[in-house]
């Protein structure tokens, strides 16, 4: 792409675009069909985020994302709570924050607002909403206390832990209407129990336990797809004859489970669909290789949602190819997402800290650092065509090549999208990626010269997240690129 | 008996002397790393498959340079051998990759060996018992095999496979026969020696390890079964062969029944059938092997594996389990609470001692295992 866009980004309106709309709406449909379904008495399946999803759209069965779910989770500040509540199953805590929220929801936990039993009200915490402001604007101050006074209107309750099934055994009567009405209704909290898991490995080992906990928990059938992982850039045709064969026996449960028989024709639609989602969302992240970009990179941290949730679906590749056209007109216009002009520009490497995003960008904000490059913008764009080729596409997870597929990938976006520096997440609930990272981070200084710089943190669990060091990395980022920046305008 | 049971405590607490004896005496070793790795090919190759395993004598130094901190220890700590020079008398090294530490692991030993030694990648099937499955695991293990010829210069026979697979099976029962004979005469096999005698296999060549460990196991038979007054459990986990952990369990009267350990039993539970073509019974070997935290459960619903460890308890007539967990290892973590389900149903006591390689205070496993012993 061309550099056709030389003055800062000016800050776009805040209200949701026609196109981020659309992606919102698609996520939203997903979950709601899925509770319909459960409602109906249809199966609902849990699944990997990176199992092919075009099989089981080629049944017309309803499919819900425990990663999306968990990273809702953590984001809604609730991943702490279940993390607990997995830990008081027997689940440790050094195990991924996204199984734990996972599996402590599967085992029938649930956020609630908390009530004050002798009087049915929920007790408000003290420490949240927002300052109370008179006509002018201005803060209101209590007279008693002669602390700013909060807007009783955004103050919520405390959040505690509570157990579908103890709910489920209550007598029918006030308390277990009060105790129902008081979990907390968003989407990721309503999700339907499954009926069917859809396990592949691709991404990690931990998924596979993982499932098979979720499988014994409910009594229901896992399909596994086993992708093993690979040591060289190239997926071999063993592989590929492996993990066809798996897809064979994975359509013959499917059969079992929807009560239908493989509709070729449905199939093929659905990887048509996904392949124009992967093409879509490509187009979507390749505006980031603008200078300046006429979005803020953090924008496909949640966007990523629909390339999880809803892949196989027309409505997915609608929306992102939608959303293209707004990019661009951004582009022409010189406007962008990013709420502050660019100055720097890095990739973010790793799954963002979920519970944490408000103090991930803050010191970017206050540095001028976009995040212009994030690696699941190759990872999600499985393009493919024909069933070999889409083998070889979900052998090609981050966790499950080589390093050296690993780091083109990076280094590929990196330039192609002139970062300044790479700032890297390591991510305590997850190994298989931080496990090469250390090695990464020497090659990209190496072979692009940039500096690098890494955290600490963790992708659900904040207690894994440390604000003053994040910070101090951040700022050391800074100064490094800021140092390779005059450098090389001496040079020039 | 004293002289073979010192032998094999010599080996296991020296590997290093015994990898700078193989090469003495001409012979080539190739390091395994947990879990899996077909060794019968290595053996058949003419070379001597070396475990590792990690070490309990050495501290993460250099392998931070590769490694956050939250990583299992018998991982970091076997790249720490490779990078300090340790296990520099290997001529290979097999990297398996069915953990998720072991995945980026298996990139990190190919960038640091880089021209010092072949690094040896398998992955296995988890889906392993079907046809694709085995043909899969099969095409992997030749991958292995063709890696190994690369290194002595020579082609390995199918000959050579049947004779060592025929090799590991002797070897595979001799130890299972001692892990029974240990029990039934813990007042001679306590703790620490039982570790030293399983352990020693690791870096032995197998027909030589088989040949000590049956004459250990005649003499056992010959001993007139005690009157042990020792308190019988099962220990579960990756490995526990601290011999400094063990002792506190032998100052408990604490004796080792059966065990659920990555390094001892689930290592030689199943043989590799010897009627059908021999890189065929390695994959079927693998693949007839379950109940393991590490590998796919086909029927995921049930409590399968959990299940057959509490069998195993109540079968080798222990009182009870010790599940020495190694920190940072994702699938034993996983599969703890369904674990505990299967043990609480049969009535069986638990307790969860963690554990890593580094540990030198033993100070709080040592009052939870005192208390633990006097509970059952």
């Amino acid at each position: 792409m061309s550099e056709e866009v030389k003055a800062p980004g000016k800050p776009v309106n805040k209200k949701a675009s026609p196109g981020v709309q659309a992606l919102r709406d698609v996520v939203e449909d997903v979950y709601a069909k899925a509770r319909e379904a459960k409602k109906r008495g249809e199966p609902v399946g849990w699944s990997s985020s990176k199992f092919p999803c075009e099989l089981a759209e080629a049944f017309g069965l309803h499919v819900v994302y425990p990663e999306n779910q968990a990273a809702g989770v953590a984001a809604n500040r609730d991943g702490e709570l279940l993390c607990q509540a997995a830990e008081d199953l027997g689940y440790d805590t050094d195990i991924c924050g996204y199984a734990r929220i996972s599996l402590a929801y599967a085992a029938g936990k649930r956020a609630a607002k908390k009530l004050d039993a002798a009087t049915g009200e929920y007790v408000i915490d003290p420490n949240s909403g927002k300052l109370l402001k008179d006509e002018n604007g201005k803060v209101v101050i209590d007279p008693v206390t002669g602390k700013p006074k909060k807007d009783p209107k955004t103050m919520k309750p405390f959040t505690v832990l509570d157990d579908l099934n103890e709910i489920e055994k209550l007598p029918e009567g006030e308390e277990k209407e009060r105790r129902i009405f008081a979990l907390k209704n968003y989407r990721q909290m309503i999700m339907p129990q499954p009926d069917f898991v859809l396990c592949c490995n691709n991404i990690c080992n931990c998924m596979t336990k993982w499932y098979e906990n979720v499988a014994r928990m409910h009594n229901i059938p896992l399909i596994m797809i086993d992708v093993p992982y690979n040591n060289t850039v190239e997926v071999e045709s063993a592989n590929v004859e492996y993990i066809r064969g798996q897809f064979e026996d994975a359509i013959k449960q499917l059969e079992k489970i929807s009560g239908r028989k493989f509709d070729e024709e449905k199939f093929e639609k659905a990887c048509a669909n996904a392949n124009r989602t992967a093409k879509a969302w490509l187009k979507v992240c390749d505006f980031l290789q603008y200078k300046p970009a006429p979005m803020s990179g953090f924008d496909l941290f949640n966007h990523m949602a629909d390339v999880v949730t809803a892949r196989g679906k027309v409505q997915t590749a609608e929306a992102f190819e939608l959303l293209a056209t707004e990019l661009e007109e951004n582009v022409r216009t010189g406007h962008s997402t990013l709420p502050f002009p660019e100055k720097y520009r890095i990739m973010f490497e790793g799954i963002p800290c979920w519970p944490k995003l408000p103090a991930l960008f803050k010191p970017l904000k206050e540095n001028g650092v976009n995040v212009t490059a994030v690696v699941y913008a190759p990872a999600f764009g499985f393009v493919y065509n024909g069933l070999d080729e889409m083998v070889r596409a979900y052998c090609k997870a981050p966790n499950s090549v080589c390093i050296e597929q690993g780091v083109d990938w990076r280094e590929g976006i990196c330039r192609d999208n002139k970062v300044d520096g790479v700032l890297v997440h390591y991510n305590r609930s997850c190994k298989p990626w931080s496990g090469y990272m250390a090695e990464m981070q020497r090659r990209f200084t190496k072979d692009l010269g940039v500096p690098c710089a890494g955290f600490d943190g963790d992708q659900a669990d904040p207690r894994n997240f440390n604000a003053a060091q994040y910070e101090t990395r951040v700022q050391g980022l800074v100064e490094a690129m800021e140092a390779n920046k005059k450098a090389k305008e001496g040079d020039n | 008996m004293e002289t073979i049971i010192n032998e094999f405590r010599e080996i296991a607490a020296n590997p290093k002397k015994q990898l700078a004896m193989y090469k003495a005496l001409g012979k080539k070793a190739i390091g395994v790393l947990p879990y899996y790795a077909p060794e019968e090919l290595v053996y058949a190759a003419g070379m001597v498959p070396f475990g590792v395993w990690g070490t309990n004598n050495k501290n993460i130094s250099r392998a931070k340079e590769y490694c956050a901190s939250f990583y299992c220890t018998i991982a970091q700590l076997a790249l720490e051998m490779l990078l300090d020079g340790t296990l520099d008398g290997l001529s290979g090294i097999i990297t398996p990759t069915i953990c998720d530490t072991l995945r980026p692991m298996s990139q990190n030993i190919r960038v640091a060996m880089g021209d010092k030694m072949p690094v040896i990648f398998l992955a296995h099937p988890q889906n392993r018992g079907t046809s694709y499955g085995l043909k899969f695991c099969v095409d992997q293990y030749n991958n292995v095999r063709k890696e190994l010829e690369k290194i002595t210069g020579k082609a390995i026979t199918d000959d050579d496979i049947v004779k060592s697979i025929r090799v590991y099976n002797a070897s595979r029962k001799a130890r299972r026969e001692f892990v029974k004979l240990a029990s039934e005469h813990c007042d001679v096999i306590k703790p620490t020696v039982r570790s030293a005698v399983l352990k020693a296999a690791f870096f032995m060549l197998k027909d030589e390890y088989t040949a000590k460990l049956e004459e250990l196991n005649k003499k056992l038979v010959a001993l007139p079964i005690g009157k042990c007054q020792c308190k019988k459990i099962v220990t579960s986990g990756i490995i526990c062969d601290n011999p400094t952990l063990l002792a506190v369990l032998e100052e408990n009267n604490i004796a080792i029944a059966a065990d659920d350990v990555a390094y001892e039993s689930r290592a030689f539970r199943i043989d590799a059938p010897e009627d059908i073509a021999p890189m065929m019974a390695l994959a079927k070997q693998f693949a007839n092997t379950d109940c393991d935290i590490l590998l796919y459960d086909q029927e995921a619903a049930k409590n399968n594996r959990g299940e057959f460890v509490a069998k195993l308890v109540k079968d080798s007539g222990a009182k009870g389990l010790i599940l020495f967990m190694q920190q940072f290892c994702d699938p034993e973590e996983m599969e703890y609470p369904y674990l505990k389900k299967a043990l609480d149903a049969a009535k069986i006591p638990h307790i969860k001692i963690g554990i890593d390689q580094q540990m030198r205070d033993f100070g709080q496993a040592k009052t939870a295992i005192q208390a633990f012993a006097e509970s059952i």
